[in-house]
């Protein structure tokens, strides 16, 4: 069962990889116009050391930015949920923030913060993944059935016990649902500010020093290097999910 | 009867404040319930019944007239009540055991906790839902849920049981046979009961008074003493008498309703 868990994603991966070599092979595609796979094992290999450096670099600051916007994001989402009032101010204000793409927010933070690299690339992570966190909490307290809350009201409980005892894990189920959505989300921000401000650090600076090199190949390598970290921390949070609302899942 | 009431609701009304104006809901509610009485309380859809339950419990407190519970006001909610309603709301994070153990956290005990567990264990036997006590929430029927509901009013041993159409949304077969569930948990459980319901036939098997209120706003319409016929089976359904009494609560009910004159209330 586990081994089937592992064998069949890892098999769909070499027969996408095969594909995309085919793929360049057979169009007769040059380094310039699209790396194949077996161009990016050199890559890794020259540059293995600045990956791991840059990796880290990136992922760290994705981490810390995802770990605000969770912060945040339940927050903003606990004042929505329990007020009608907030909810009806807030909406509009986290809408319209929302629909504003992040990538023209960058600039402004890189001008805003120039040389606090580490600091406006969180920011950056933060702001494009607080979003899908703060509407689900609000909309999982929100929907709270109002007899759940008689139960333990009627029995004199306070309202930290009702929230504790049933309002939190009772939303769990569409907090890591959101969590997901933001974990990727906060790649993609981390990414802007490192490919867009200057200072030479992470996955994303990477990605732009192989541009001006024109080395196709470790642009493709980085590509793969993001889409690999990416897999590693949305499966971290599904590991999380099965630990605090395995629960929910009706399948097993 | 004894005329010391546990539960006494006297002139109670009250008006909700809604965004369309004000919706009197209560006007002139009248309800008494001696220790150890089962109360049935049928009456149009949308009339306050569910209000009237929130009342006793303490979670809403009205414009007007008193609620007492052993002659002491009701200024908000106390741990002596015990609450089921149509939706079971078990917490689906939780073992059968855990939710029924659920108010104990709460209300203080005396309890250590295997004497807790025992008593749950015992709960649940009761109700036929021995073997499920590590079974989740979504692994039982619709009955069963109501059944570990109905252990989780109880664990506390509260004074006042309120049931809010606990069987509504059963099928008629397992709502009969959690009728008869009732009585036998009422024989080892002894509790004062307040019944909302929509079924006549339930009301008067399971109550022994059955209070009519009026479409909204409510007041009481009518009270019928069901009599004591001793241990009740669900033959007693199918006597003259059940008939009768079937036959003045239906007529109530279209009083209530607005579809038959009130004059003929009198006769």
């Amino acid at each position: 069962m586990s081994a089937r868990k592992i064998l069949v994603p890892l098999a769909a991966m070499v027969v996408f990889l095969a594909l995309w070599e085919l793929l360049v092979w057979v169009m007769g595609w040059p380094n310039y116009k699209m790396a194949s796979p077996s161009d990016l094992i050199p890559a890794f290999q020259r540059y293995w050391g600045l990956f791991l450096e840059m990796g880290w670099q990136t992922l760290w600051r994705t981490v810390v930015g995802l770990l605000l916007a969770v912060v945040f994001g339940v927050a903003l989402g606990m004042i929505m949920g329990f007020s009608r009032t907030m909810r009806d101010a807030l909406y509009p204000l986290l809408v319209g923030f929302n629909a504003v793409p992040k990538a023209t927010v960058v600039p402004i933070v890189a001008l805003m913060f120039v040389g606090w690299h580490d600091f406006n690339t969180v920011l950056i992570a933060f702001m494009i993944s607080f979003f899908p966190i703060a509407v689900s909490v609000s909309i999982g307290l929100s929907t709270l059935e109002p007899e759940y809350r008689d139960i333990l009201r009627s029995l004199g409980a306070s309202q930290a016990t009702i929230f504790w005892k049933i309002a939190l894990p009772k939303t769990l189920p569409e907090f890591f649902g959101a969590l997901k959505v933001s974990v990727t989300l906060a790649f993609i921000g981390t990414n802007l500010m490192e490919i867009v401000s200057p200072h030479g650090r992470g996955l994303g600076a990477l990605f732009d020093s192989g541009k001006t090199n024109s080395d196709y190949p470790l642009m493709f390598a980085v590509l793969i290097a993001l889409a690999f970290l990416g897999i590693v921390l949305y499966y971290i949070v599904v590991a999380l999910e099965r630990i605090f609302a395995g629960w929910a899942d009706r399948t097993v | 009867m004894t005329d010391d009431p546990l539960i006494d609701i006297r002139g109670v009304r009250h008006t909700f404040r809604t965004a369309s104006g004000p919706l009197k809901v209560l006007d002139g509610l009248d309800l008494s319930v001696p220790e150890g009485g089962f109360v049935a309380v049928v009456g149009p859809s949308g009339c306050g019944k569910s209000t009237l339950t929130r009342l006793v419990a303490g979670l809403m407190i009205p414009d007007e007239g008193a609620v007492r519970v052993h002659g002491a006001p009701v200024t908000g909610p106390r741990s002596n009540v015990g609450m089921a309603f149509q939706n079971p709301v078990l917490l689906e994070w939780r073992s059968i055991l855990d939710n029924v153990l659920l108010p104990l956290e709460i209300v203080p005990t005396k309890l250590s906790k295997p004497e807790r567990e025992a008593r749950a264990r015992r709960l649940l036997a009761l109700v036929g839902l021995e073997g499920f006590e590590n079974k989740r929430p979504s692994e039982l029927s619709g009955g069963m849920k109501q059944r570990a509901s109905l252990c989780r009013a109880l664990i506390h041993q509260p004074e006042v049981l309120i049931l809010d159409e606990p069987f509504g949304a059963l099928d008629a077969f397992t709502r009969e046979d959690l009728w008869q569930t009732m009585h036998r948990v009422k024989e080892e459980e002894p509790f004062t009961g307040v019944l909302i319901t929509h079924d006549l036939r339930e009301s008067i098997f399971l109550a022994d008074r059955v209070v009519v209120l009026s479409g909204r706003p409510a007041r009481t319409q009518f009270t019928l003493e069901v009599p004591d016929t001793g241990r009740r089976t669900l033959d007693h359904l199918y006597t003259p008498e059940a008939a009768e009494m079937l036959n003045t609560l239906r007529h109530q009910i279209e009083i209530a309703q607005g579809r038959a004159p009130a004059a003929q209330a009198a006769e």
